[in-house]
């Protein structure tokens, strides 16, 4: 038995892009096992937790402590809330959500490829794979140039990076599913982002695959109901079971 | 001071007895927020509960409703889930026997329907089974059409299910009451009447939130249940006025997130009280009621808990 529930603290909440925000915090990160997991952040004045999902832990001690990071966009009034939390400030989190990431189905060089609040899950999924020695490529897909970040992260790490912008700001005009020809020969495809993208990496990419959704959510740890989704295996919760699925396992809406 | 806190925590009955069946503590983890227990018996030894009602059961597998189901409120929540739920079968033949070896203690088996039929057949399968300790008839589900709440609205179909129920049940029958109907007293009477041995309430309240990007019901269901602190005044005054209206007990529901919250729940007449909503936020809120009852009670100068149950009426 486990309590899922820590208290964290802010170490750096700052503006990286239009509308996003990165945030350091220290604390317990040893219920994180995989990547693609999520936390539930309770803020003051809201009532459900904000899932948000983790984009990177590093520097983890004996105890478990180390440094969580988050990349989340302000949408509404708690995101807007987070964006207002200085160093300092003590959040309580539900951590370790969701099943997360499998590398071991990737082959020798899988590709990445995100759209949005889409990208922050894939940094440690690259992270991970780079260092079980895969050649990873990734596809970043934003709406505009202000909106890009984390492009040089994943280039620092060593993974073949390509940017796409809808509006043909920055990289390649269109959608991330417009980046495909310029991809090398790949192996296994890892997609998150809103729901249309997912659509597009499915019906697009030449491999198996695994799917990041997202869905409103109570509890966010499987007991409410509130997620659960129809897949070819049976009725899942995207909360527990999810929130990645496979690509042969989707049964879209 | 250590001494002072155990010896607090030692002289303080926390016990009460619902239909003749002995709780440790009167607090009840909802149907709908605790699934079968499992993922909270990983997180906290759940066999501190008094017990808890498992997630709403009808006789065949159902999915529920389309996303969205949840949505965020001021002080609570809304949902239309829609009774999503394997079907009496599986529970019988996968989850009973699966919570039986993290749950030691009688479960309260929460039954919906769509047709008294249904309903008398799902319970009498529960009634059979060594681990259920009640059955609670949920007659007040408001996310599901033509079935669930259109049975709690009124006292005469309220009647006709539950006499239904008692006349295949032998274990203790309580009726889940829904907060919609237009006089929840003359509800709980009917039932009591027709041999409900114990009442529950309240059930969610309709409710509705619109998303201002699309100019739509934020649920695909339109309307859901709302529930949390927010409608925790509502559920204790109806709590004081059903005490008045019967004499059979009562387990008091509604956005109970404290110890105090329990103990102002039993003054107004409930025997027992469950935690719903408060669950979802705070997956230890049961265990966290239930460690500080003990204080609560010292403070209140409460020496065994039953003693107060509808001690606010005069």
């Amino acid at each position: 038995m486990k309590n899922i529930k820590k208290t964290f603290t802010i170490i750096k909440n700052e503006k990286i892009a239009r509308a996003t925000y990165e945030m350091k915090l220290s604390g317990d990160v040893s219920d994180i096992t995989r990547p693609g997991q999520f936390v539930a952040i309770r803020l003051d004045g809201f009532f459900l937790r904000r899932p948000i999902s983790v984009c990177d832990i590093d520097d983890v001690s004996d105890g478990g402590s180390g440094i969580l990071t988050l990349i989340y966009k302000t949408v509404g009034g708690g995101t807007e809330c987070m964006s207002t939390l200085r160093p300092g400030v003590e959040l309580d989190i539900l951590t370790g959500l969701g099943n997360g990431y499998d590398t071991k189905k990737s082959g020798p060089s899988p590709l990445l490829i995100g759209g949005g609040c889409g990208v922050p899950p894939l940094y440690l999924l690259a992270r991970r794979l780079i260092a079980e020695g895969k050649h990873v490529s990734v596809i970043l897909g934003f709406g505009s140039a202000d909106e890009v970040f984390y492009e040089d992260k994943f280039r620092e790490i060593g993974a073949s990076v390509i940017v796409t912008t809808a509006d043909g700001s920055y990289g390649i005009r269109g959608f991330a599913t417009d980046a495909l020809p310029h991809t090398g020969l790949y192996t296994y495809t890892y997609s998150c982002g809103p729901e249309p993208m997912l659509r597009a990496v499915y019906k697009a990419a030449a491999t198996s695959g695994q799917y990041s959704f997202e869905e409103r959510m109570a509890c966010g740890f499987g007991v409410c109901m509130g997620c659960s989704c129809r897949t070819v295996t049976g009725y899942k919760r995207i909360c527990k079971d999810g929130p990645v699925l496979e690509k042969e396992e989707i049964l879209w809406k | 001071m250590e001494v002072k806190i155990n010896d607090t925590a030692a002289c303080c009955d926390t016990s009460v007895i619902l239909c003749g069946i002995k709780l440790d503590n009167p607090v009840i983890a909802a149907s709908g927020t605790f699934g079968y227990g499992y993922e909270f018996s990983q997180i906290y030894d759940i066999n501190v509960l008094g017990t808890f009602s498992f997630k709403g059961t009808t006789l065949h597998p159902r999915f529920g409703n389309e996303q969205p189901r949840v949505a965020e409120c001021p002080a609570g929540m809304l949902n239309a889930v829609g009774l999503q739920n394997p079907g009496v079968d599986a529970v019988i033949s996968h989850e009973l026997p699966a919570m039986a070896k993290y749950f030691h203690k009688p479960v309260m088996a929460n039954v919906c329907g769509f047709s008294v039929e249904e309903y008398a057949e799902v319970a009498e399968r529960f009634d059979c089974e060594e681990q259920v300790g009640w059955i609670e008839l949920n007659i007040s589900c408001p996310n599901v059409h033509g079935g669930g709440a259109a049975f709690g609205l009124d006292p005469k179909t309220a009647a006709e299910v539950t006499s239904a129920v008692r006349r295949v049940v032998k274990k203790p029958l309580i009726v889940k009451l829904s907060p919609a109907a237009a006089d929840i007293a003359a509800v709980a009477a009917a039932v009591e009447a027709a041999g409900a041995d114990a009442v529950s309430l309240i059930n969610t309240l309709p409710g509705m939130r619109i998303d201002l990007h699309r100019r739509r019901p934020l649920l695909a269901n339109e309307r859901g249940g709302l529930s949390g602190p927010a409608v925790f005044p509502i559920a204790l005054r109806m709590v004081y006025d059903v005490y008045k209206a019967v004499s059979i007990p009562i387990v008091g529901i509604g956005g109970v997130s404290t110890a105090e919250d329990v103990i102002e729940m039993m003054l107004a007449g409930a025997t027992a009280v469950q935690v719903g909503t408060a669950n979802l936020v705070n997956p230890t809120a049961c265990l966290d009621i239930i460690n500080s009852l003990p204080r609560a009670m010292a403070k209140f100068k409460i020496n065994k808990l039953s003693d107060i149950i509808g001690g606010a009426h005069i």
